[in-house]
C-alpha cells in the first residue's frame, strides 16, 4: 500500500486536531482532560497498529528501500519517504512506547493535560517521520523540529530544575545539529541532490569525506549521547516527567545510533573507516567511565541515565566494528535498549509517584510492600545488566563479538563494562528493593496497580520474547545490513 | 522623457499621485480614519498589481530599471507597507492619536522603496533613499507628546543624516573616478584592474547602506529607534526598508561592480559575520522586547548578507528569500507585540511576557513561532530562509563563514528560547487586554504563513525570486 508511511507519521496529527477542537469548543475541566487522553491513546494505537502491519508487510530478502513515496518539493527536494531494514523497527518501536508513555501519564500529569498529550503525539510524528525521511533536509526537518516539543516536555511538566536542563538539552543538541546542517548543504552542494539513496552511492572526496563526517558525528554524538558530550543527557533526564524519559531514553537517543548508520557509514565509508579508532575508544570510555559514574549516583532517575550512555557505547562500538555481528547487535541493541530503558524509567516513575523523591537512600525494602514491583524491577535490571534470556544479553553479546572482529582489546575493554554494570545495576536493586523498611515513610507504600500492570505487562514479554527470539529482528535486519557491510568493505577496499 | 518613460514607472506615478490626493483629502477633512487608510491600501493595491502587469525595460537614460528583481521587491514592499497602515492606524487611533497623515508618509516611504529597488544610476538611488528615509524619520516620531517617541526619530534622523554623508561621498567619488552615475558605465570601468578611488567610493557606499540595513558595525542606532518609536511603526521599519535597501546594495554591487566581487565580497562577508555575533551577543543582554528583536534583525540582516556575499545568481535568490521570508515574521511579530497590553500598559519587556500561554494561547503560540523561525529552527519558515543562504554560501566556497553563521545561530537560541520560556513556563500575573481584531488577524495569519503554509509556498516562492535573480548570473 503506497501512503503508508506518510499515514503512519501524520496520524498522530489527527490527534493533535481532535485535540484542538476540543480545546476551543469543549467546557475547560475535569471532563475534557480525560477525553484529550483517550484521543490520545486512541491515535497512539492506531499508529501502533499501522506500524505493525508495517513490519509484517515488508519484505525482509529485499535490502533495498520500500514503500517508496515522492513528492517534488522546491528547488530540487523531495518529500520523499521509505523505509530499509535498519530503519523499519524503529517505527513500531516509536509507536509502541507512545501508547505506554500516555497510560503511564494518565494519572501523573494534572495540569496542561491537553498541551502535554499534544506535545506527545507532536513528538510521535517528528520521530517516526526522522525514521521515514529519505531525502536530507526532510531528515533534517523532522530531527530539529522534535526539539521544541521536547524542550517543552522538560520545561513546562519537568522537576525543580527544569527550565536549566531544558535550555541545556535544547542548546547542545542544537549545536551539533547545525554543524550537520552545513554538511547537509554542502553534500547538496557538492553532489547535487539531497536524496539518501543517492547520496549512499555518491563519492565524496575522501579528504571533504572527513570534514562531512566530523559534521554528522558532532551532531549525533550529542544526540546519543557519546562521552564526553554526553552531560546534558543526566540533567534532562533527571528533570523530564516520567513518560518525557521514556520518549528520551527509549527514541530520541537512538536517532543517534540510527542517523551513524544511515549517513556516516555508507556516505562517508573512508572517513568511517578512519575515525573507526576514535569512536572505539569514545565508545569504551564511555562504558567504563559512565559506568562508574553511575554507579556514585545518589539519584535513581541519574543513575539509570548514566547507564544508558554506557550501553549507548555498545551501539556505537557495534555499529564501527564493520561486521555483520556487530551491525545486527547495534540495531539490536538499540531496539532493546529502547524498551529496557524505558520500563526502567517507568519503574522510576512508579515510585516517584507515590513518594515524589527519586533518592536512592530514601528507599530500601520495597520487596515486603511491592512484590511484584520487585519482580517487574528485578526482570529490567537483570535484563539492563544483560542477563542471558534478556533482550540485553542479545545485544551485547553481539557488539562484543563484532568489535573482537575488529579489535579485540576494545571488545576486552567492553566486557569489563558488562561487569561494572552488574556492579551498579544490582547494587541500586539491593538498595531499593531488598532489607527491612527502615524509613516509615514507606510503610502504606502501595504494590502496582492495574494500569501500571498495563503499562509493564508489553514491556515485560517484550524483553522476554526478544531475549529468547532475537531472530524476528535479524530476519527483518539482515538484508539491509549485509548490503551496508558489504558497501562499506567494497568502499574500503576500492 | 518619453511617454514610454513613464510607461515604465507607473507604479511610482500611481503612489506618488495616489499620496498626493490623498494628502489633499486628508488636509480638507483634518483626521483620516478606517475609511481613509482603506483608500491608502487600495492605492498601494494598484500600484503593486501595476508593477506586476507592466513592461520591463530601462526609463530615463538607464535611471530606472524595471525588472524581474524590481516587480518581485516592489510587489512585497507594497505589501508590507499595506499591511502597515491598518495596523499603525489602529494602533494610534486606540491611543487618541487620529492622524490621516499616517498613512500617507506610509505611501511615500513605499515610494521611495520602489525607487530604491528600481534604481540604475547613483542619483535614483540617492533620491529613493532620502524619499523613504525622511518618510521614516517622520514616522519613527509619530508620537510627538512622547519623548522617547520623538527622541526615536531626532537619533534616526541624525544618525540618517550622517549615513546619507557617507552614502554621497563614496557616489562622489565613484562619479569622479568612474566618469558616471549609471551603473553599467560604473561596471565597464571596473573591468579587469578597478581604481583605487573607485574602491575607495564603493567601501563609503557599503558603509552608507549598511547603515540602512542596520548592519555592524553601522547598527548602533537600530536599538534605541526601535525602542522608542511606536511599535506598529518598528515592524514595518524592520521589514520593507530593509528587504528594500538590501536589494539596492545587492543591484548597486552586482550590476555596478560585479567585476570587483574579490574586492568588496570580503568586506561584506565581515560586515556579516559581525552583524550575526553582535546581534547574538548583545540579545542576551536584552530585557525590552523591541530592543531584543533589533539586535534579532541586526543578527538576521547578517545572514542576508551572507547570501549576498555568496554573488550570482543563488547568492541573490538566497537574499530574497532571507529578506522575504524575515518579512513576514518581523510584521507578525510587531503586529503581536502592538496587540498586547496588560493593566492598562503595553508589553514590551520580556518579563511582561509572563504566563502569556495561558492567557492567550494563539498570540504566544505565534510569538514562539516568530522567534523560533527568527531563531532559524525547522519546520518555520526562516529555518529555509537560513537554508538558501547558508546553500548559496557554501556552492560559493564561503565555507567558514557559513560555520561560523551557523554557531553564531546557536549563541542567540538562547534568547528566543528565553522568551518561549517565560511565556510557556512562568505564572500570569494579571489578565491581558483583548488585542484588537487587525493586528490579532495579521499576526496569527503571518504565524500560519511561518508554519505550515510556507512548506507549500516555497514551491511557487523559490521560482519567482529565482526568476528575479536571474539576470544576475
Amino acid at each position: 500500500m503506497s501512503g503508508l508511511l506518510s499515514l503512519i507519521t501524520f496520524l498522530p496529527m489527527a490527534g493533535v486536531a481532535a485535540i484542538l477542537a476540543l480545546r476551543f469548543l469543549g467546557q475547560p475541566g475535569e471532563a475534557r482532560d480525560t477525553a484529550s487522553k483517550w484521543i490520545a491513546l486512541a491515535t497512539t494505537l492506531a499508529t501502533f497498529a499501522l506500524s505493525v502491519k508495517l513490519t509484517l508487510d515488508f519484505d525482509p530478502a529485499n535490502p533495498g528501500f520500500q514503500f517508496m513515496e515522492e513528492i517534488p518539493w522546491f528547488a530540487g527536494l523531495s518529500y520523499r519517504m521509505a523505509v530499509d531494514g535498519i530503519s523499519v523497527l524503529f517505527v513500531p518501536l516509536t509507536a509502541f512506547l507512545l501508547p505506554l508513555c500516555i497510560i503511564a501519564s494518565w494519572k501523573t500529569i494534572e495540569k496542561r493535560v491537553l498541551e502535554y498529550m499534544i506535545a506527545f503525539l507532536i513528538l510521535e510524528t517528528l520521530v517516526i517521520g526522522v525514521f521515514c525521511a529519505l531525502d536530507l533536509v526532510l531528515f533534517y526537518l523532522f530531527f530539529e523540529a522534535g526539539l521544541v516539543p521536547m524542550f517543552l516536555i522538560i520545561g513546562i511538566w519537568g522537576g525543580k530544575n527544569r527550565v536549566y536542563a531544558a535550555f541545556k538539552f535544547f542548546l547542545y543538541t542544537l549545536l551539533g545539529s547545525v554543524l550537520m546542517l552545513a554538511a547537509i548543504l554542502a553534500m547538496i552542494g557538492i553532489s547535487g541532490t539531497s536524496s539518501i539513496p543517492e547520496l549512499m552511492h555518491y563519492p565524496f572526496d575522501p579528504a571533504i569525506q572527513t570534514w562531512l563526517w566530523l559534521a554528522f558525528f558532532a551532531s549525533f554524538a550529542v544526540k546519543m549521547p557519546m562521552w564526553p558530550v554526553h552531560t546534558w543527557l543526566p540533567d534532562a533526564h533527571v528533570e523530564a516527567p516520567t513518560a518525557g524519559s521514556v520518549i528520551l531514553a527509549g527514541i530520541l537517543l537512538k536517532m543517534g545510533g540510527y542517523g551513524l548508520m544511515r549517513f556516516s557509514i555508507p556516505m562517508f565509508p573512508q572517513a568511517s573507516h578512519l575515525f573507526t579508532p576514535l569512536v572505539f575508544a569514545l565508545s569504551v570510555i564511555a562504558i567504563i567511565y559512565t559506568s562508574l559514574v553511575a554507579f556514585r549516583q545518589t539519584d535513581i532517575k541519574k543513575l539509570i541515565a548514566y547507564s544508558s550512555v554506557a550501553h549507548m557505547g555498545f551501539v556505537t562500538m557495534g555499529i564501527f566494528s564493520g561486521n555483520v555481528q556487530g551491525e545486527q547487535g547495534a540495531i539490536f541493541q538499540m531496539l532493546s535498549h529502547g524498551v529496557i530503558a524505558s520500563a526502567l524509567f517507568l519503574c522510576v516513575g512508579v515510585v516517584y509517584d507515590r513518594m515524589h523523591t527519586r533518592e536512592i537512600a530514601f528507599y530500601g525494602g520495597l520487596v515486603n510492600r511491592m512484590p511484584f514491583y520487585a519482580a517487574v524491577f528485578m526482570l529490567f535490571t537483570m535484563g539492563n545488566v544483560g542477563l542471558p534470556g534478556t533482550s540485553g544479553f542479545v545485544g551485547e553479546i553481539l557488539t562484543m563479538a563484532g568489535a573482537y572482529g575488529a579489535s579485540t582489546w576494545t571488545a576486552l575493554f567492553a566486557a569489563t563494562g558488562v561487569i561494572l554494570s552488574a556492579v551498579y545495576a544490582l547494587s541500586l536493586y539491593r538498595r531499593v528493593i531488598f532489607g527491612e523498611i527502615t524509613n516509615p515513610a514507606l510503610a502504606q507504600i502501595t504494590d502496582l496497580d492495574w494500569r501500571e500492570m498495563v503499562v509493564f505487562t508489553p514491556l515485560v514479554l517484550s524483553t522476554l520474547y526478544l531475549g529468547v527470539q532475537p531472530d524476528v529482528v535479524f530476519h527483518i535486519t539482515g538484508a539491509s545490513v549485509d548490503a551496508l557491510v558489504g558497501a562499506w568493505r567494497a568502499a574500503i577496499a576500492g | 522623457m518619453t511617454l514610454a518613460d513613464l510607461n515604465l514607472v507607473r507604479p511610482e506615478l500611481i503612489l506618488a499621485v495616489g499620496a498626493l490626493l490623498l494628502l489633499l483629502v486628508g488636509a480638507f477633512r483634518g483626521k483620516g480614519g478606517p475609511v481613509f487608510d482603506l483608500a491608502a491600501m487600495l492605492v498601494l493595491a494598484v500600484a503593486g498589481a501595476a508593477a506586476v502587469t507592466g513592461d520591463q525595460g530601462r526609463a530615463f537614460a538607464g535611471g530606472v530599471v524595471v525588472d524581474n528583481l524590481s516587480t518581485f521587491a516592489k510587489v512585497a514592499i507594497y505589501a508590507a507597507s499595506a499591511l502597515a497602515i491598518p495596523l499603525g492606524g489602529g494602533w494610534l487611533r486606540a491611543r487618541g492619536d487620529d492622524k490621516f497623515e499616517f498613512a500617507i508618509l506610509v505611501l511615500l516611504a513605499a515610494l521611495g522603496m520602489g525607487m530604491m529597488v528600481s534604481a540604475g544610476d547613483l542619483i535614483s538611488l540617492y533620491i529613493g533613499i532620502e524619499l523613504h528615509s525622511l518618510a521614516l524619520y517622520v514616522l519613527a516620531a509619530f508620537r510627538r507628546d512622547d519623548a522617547k517617541s520623538s527622541e526615536a526619530g531626532l537619533k534616526y534622523f541624525v544618525l540618517g543624516a550622517l549615513s546619507s554623508g557617507l552614502l554621497l561621498y563614496g557616489a562622489s567619488l565613484i562619479y569622479g573616478f568612474a566618469g558616471s552615475t549609471h551603473f553599467d558605465v560604473i561596471a565597464a570601468s571596473v573591468q579587469g584592474q578597478a581604481h583605487t578611488g573607485v574602491l575607495f567610493g564603493l567601501i563609503f557606499l557599503i558603509s552608507g547602506l549598511a547603515f540602512k540595513v542596520s548592519a555592524a558595525p553601522f547598527h548602533m542606532w537600530t536599538p534605541d529607534v526601535y525602542e522608542g518609536a511606536p511599535t506598529p511603526v518598528v515592524g514595518f521599519f524592520a521589514g520593507a526598508p530593509k528587504l528594500a535597501a538590501m536589494v539596492l546594495l545587492a543591484r548597486a554591487l552586482s550590476e555596478g561592480f560585479g567585476a570587483a566581487i574579490g574586492q568588496w565580497q570580503q568586506v561584506i562577508v565581515v560586515i556579516a559575520l559581525l552583524s550575526v555575533f553582535v546581534g547574538a551577543f548583545a540579545g542576551l543582554a536584552q530585557k525590552n522586547l523591541k530592543r531584543l528583536w533589533a539586535y534579532s534583525s541586526i543578527a538576521n540582516i547578517g545572514y542576508a548578507l551572507l547570501g549576498l556575499a555568496a554573488g550570482g545568481e543563488s547568492g541573490m535568490q538566497a537574499m530574497l528569500m532571507f529578506m522575504v521570508l524575515y518579512l513576514i515574521d518581523v510584521t507578525g511579530f510587531f503586529a503581536c507585540l502592538s496587540a498586547l497590553r496588560r493593566d492598562g500598559k503595553p508589553m514590551e519587556t520580556i518579563d511582561d511576557m509572563a504566563g502569556l500561554f495561558r492567557e492567550r494561547p494563539g498570540l504566544a503560540l505565534a510569538i514562539t513561532a516568530f522567534s523560533l523561525s527568527a531563531l532559524g529552527l525547522p519546520p518555520f519558515s526562516g529555518f529555509f530562509a537560513k537554508f538558501f543562504v547558508f546553500k548559496a554560501a557554501l556552492g560559493a566556497g564561503l565555507v567558514w563563514p557559513a560555520v561560523l553563521g551557523l554557531v553564531g545561530s546557536v549563541v542567540a537560541a538562547f534568547y528566543y528560547l528565553r522568551l518561549i520560556k517565560v511565556m510557556w513556563f512562568d505564572p500570569a500575573p494579571g489578565a491581558v487586554e483583548k488585542p484588537p481584531a487587525t493586528a490579532m488577524a495579521i499576526a496569527l495569519t503571518a504565524a500560519l504563513f511561518a508554519f505550515p503554509v510556507v512548506l507549500i509556498a516555497l514551491a511557487w516562492l523559490e521560482p519567482l525570486a529565482l526568476a528575479a535573480s536571474a539576470a544576475f548570473g
